[in-house]
């Protein structure tokens, strides 16, 4: 078996002294985290050891000894062999590297002796080198939570650098008996940034949280538990999309520091998108309260009211003359006609009634925009819903007509040959009918029959606006779902500082010289882009159409009410 | 220790297999596909610019000769950088792992890591195309709940394709490596 001895950059060059680290038994391998140097006192070094054991939960221990050599230390390596017996392991390392040559030289002494006679020949050593600020800091993905010893090496060799913070505090300006070199040795590292934040932080999330129960105390009352209020609410996107984010916010004013990777990644995206929605929310409110925006735009409003309800009073004249050459049943035609016109002729009034009152409104609902872009997007989407009410209404009758037809037909071409659908056993049965019952059938039959093109018609025009409302509202959806969702913080992070999501590893081998023993560099390999995105999506009340095509279609054939755009509830996970 | 042999591919094209033997548990199979050849390129060029021209003769609108440009620039573009394999190399490690790259023409890189315990065995695998049969190396990977069942395969050196001579060789060094850890 190959001895892996993993070898952290920072101590190439460093005194000769102790490695500290620990042995991986299942794979042979060894984990080097620290090298403490000559001079030390032995007691001393145990008991620091014991110190760090107990903080850190790693189990650490002197793997063995390091020696690089300068002029004035000679001794040093009788010295450094003696201390195999002070420190009792079941394999002791000796590492040699002289000034000059890049390649280091390993002795493995085992303690066993029945172990030493069953290798006779050399053991050979591998020298993984690894940069331990990237390797502690990075993730190796896919994240699994388990801490069971059956991991692989990678992963084990990972958790041992990350759990042992503790180690990497001492630096040597400190007065301590122990002097040791690691990637820290040359003073903590620390950001501003972070530390303004964290001192910031405390304020701000109590302040978000009695802001946070004073707004769920006033959605509390009671008169939004009861139907009509808790229904609309349900139904509008902005209050949805509102409630979602109040989720959010709740979860950052939590004063936890987050303990796990996916815990730490879901709060920074989410703050991140947060922030970034309002900065783009406060760029809309920019332009449009600029310029006399709200005016210009109010005054397209009535307009363009006028217009849509004057295509639509000519599209049912359209229909109730012989449209595309189709003869319709004149009384029927009539009736759906005038009745479609009634009912344009009412929207086109209260729109104008509500005339004046436009501008106040845009200018108040702009305001909303300052919460974030994705708020104003879903009150758009709402105002649209709202405005193509009627639209709706003619939808809804039209299907609703046109369904009763199509099942009338069907139940009556059953009678029509005699056959009759069973409830309980779910199929068709043959069955005998009277006379009277026929004759009744029949004639409903011919007459349900003839008035069919009437109905389709007027349920093909208004399924078709219909639709493109839909196709507009679920524009809109979809984009506050990807403001939503979008992880940024990690996007950002795999840009910047690659090193920190890691897909794997990729080793390089570095030079060889004679006589000394393989050495590999061991560095990041990141994840793609897409895995990024794919990961650590936040997730949201995603409204992805809950059929699928061939369903929509036969659901439209039929005449049943579609409802393409679903709100899952959001589940914490 | 290093050796260079040439070899073809399953399409007649030349290869170049680069065994490097870095210590004996380590060793390193590098196979380069030819480079782009300057004729090909210039030939493409030169036939996109001169229907550009053409049509431009006849339309007289700009347009299309700068719409040739840029495809032509993005097309060369896309090319090197996600199309034109420049060579592959194959790292293998006693009880460490399996380490499968590819570099493109532009330089870019990909790396796969494959650990130790994860690896079942490197074998030599038929496959029908069309009307011919293709020989390839590829990883077998099992899971380490269920050590014999092969739960998925990883071909090797899949855009250079090198024939069955040039395989037998890496496959030998290979298993020289692997049965010694295994």
């Amino acid at each position: 078996m190959v001895l892996k001895v993993f070898f952290p950059q920072c101590c190439n060059r460093a005194d000769s002294g102790l490695m500290v680290g620990r042995w991986i038994p299942s794979h042979e391998s060894a984990v080097v985290l620290a090298v403490i140097h000559y001079p030390f006192i032995p007691g001393q070094v145990k008991v620091y050891l014991q110190q760090m054991r107990a903080q850190s939960g790693v189990d650490l221990c002197i793997l063995g000894s390091w020696s690089l050599p300068k002029e004035e230390e000679e001794g040093m390596e009788s010295f450094l062999q003696d201390l195999s017996t002070i420190f009792p392991q079941r394999r002791w390392l000796q590492v040699r590297r002289t000034l000059g040559r890049t390649g280091f030289t390993c002795q493995v002494a085992c303690r066993d002796q029945g172990e030493k006679e069953k290798d006779e020949e050399e053991e050979k050593v591998i020298f993984v080198h690894y940069e331990q600020k990237k390797v502690m800091q990075s993730q190796l993905h896919p994240i699994k939570e388990s801490n069971s010893q059956s991991e692989s090496e990678l992963r084990q060799v990972f958790q041992t650098v990350a759990s042992s913070g503790p180690l990497f505090f001492m630096d040597r300006y400190d007065d301590g008996p122990l002097k040791s070199t690691h990637w820290q040795t040359e003073g903590r590292e620390a950001s501003i940034l972070v530390e303004l934040l964290r001192q910031a932080s405390t304020p701000l999330c109590i302040l978000l949280t009695w802001i946070l129960t004073v707004c769920t105390s006033v959605c509390d009352l009671r008169m939004f538990r009861f139907y009509p209020l808790s229904f609309l609410c349900s139904k509008l996107s902005s209050c949805v999309q509102l409630s979602y984010r109040a989720e959010h916010m709740r979860m950052l004013s939590n004063r936890n520091a987050a303990m796990q990777h996916q815990h730490f990644m879901r709060k920074a995206n989410v703050l991140l998108s947060v922030m970034v929605d309002v900065a783009l929310g406060l760029l809309l409110m920019s332009w449009l309260y600029r310029d006399q925006n709200i005016t210009t735009l109010s005054n397209t409003v009535l307009p363009a009211a006028h217009r849509v309800a004057k295509e639509l009073e000519e599209l049912l004249q359209w229909l109730m003359g012989a449209p595309a050459g189709l003869k319709m049943n004149r009384a029927l035609d009539q009736v759906l006609g005038r009745f479609f016109l009634y009912h344009i002729h009412l929207w086109i009034s209260y729109v104008q009634l509500m005339s004046p009152f436009i501008e106040g409104l845009l200018w108040y609902g702009g305001l909303s925009a300052c919460l974030g872009l994705s708020f104003a997007l879903s009150l758009l989407s709402d105002a649209v819903a709202l405005f193509t009410f009627h639209i709706y209404c003619f939808y809804v009758y039209g299907a609703r007509l046109y369904y009763l037809k199509v099942y009338g037909l069907s139940s009556l071409w059953r009678l029509f040959r005699g056959k009759k659908w069973n409830v309980l056993r779910q199929r068709v049965d043959s069955c005998s009918y009277d006379v009277d019952q026929l004759f009744i059938g029949t004639l409903l039959f011919t007459v349900l029959l003839f008035l069919l093109p009437t109905t389709a018609l007027y349920y093909l025009v208004f399924t078709l606006l219909r639709l493109l409302v839909v196709l507009f509202q679920g524009v809109l959806h979809l984009s506050v779902d990807f403001i939503n969702s979008f992880p940024l913080f990690a996007v950002l992070l795999r840009l910047l500082r690659p090193y920190r999501l890691a897909e794997g590893v990729k080793f390089r081998v570095l030079c060889e010289e004679e006589g000394s023993a393989l050495h590999l560099l061991m560095e990041m390999n990141p994840l793609s882009c897409s895995a990024v995105v794919q990961t650590y999506r936040t997730p949201t009340y995603s409204c992805y159409p809950k059929d699928s095509w061939s369903a929509l279609v036969k659901k439209l054939f039929v005449g049943e009410l579609i409802y393409p755009w679903k709100h899952k509830s959001t589940k914490t996970d | 220790m290093m050796e260079d042999e040439t070899f073809t591919d399953i399409s007649g094209k030349p290869i170049t297999l680069d065994c490097h033997s870095h210590s004996s548990f380590c060793r390193e199979f590098n196979i380069s596909s030819p480079k782009v050849s300057i004729g090909k390129v210039m030939v493409y060029t030169c036939s996109v610019w001169l229907v550009a021209y053409a049509v431009f003769f006849f339309t007289q609108n700009t347009a299309f000769l700068s719409s040739a440009i840029i495809i032509t620039l993005v097309g060369m573009m896309f090319y090197i950088h996600f199309v034109k394999v420049d060579h592959e190399s194959l790292l293998v490690i006693d009880s460490l792992g399996i380490q499968v790259s590819s570099t493109y023409a532009s330089g870019r890189e990909i790396t796969t890591f494959i650990e130790m315990s994860k690896i079942k065995d490197i074998v030599i695998n038929e496959a029908v195309y069309m009307h011919q049969i293709i020989y390839y190396l590829c990883v077998l990977l099992k899971d380490s709940s269920e050590p014999s069942v092969v739960s998925s395969v990883v071909p090797l050196f899949e855009s250079s394709k090198p024939r069955l001579n040039c395989l037998v060789k890496v496959y030998k060094s290979c298993q020289e490596i692997l049965s010694k850890c295994q």
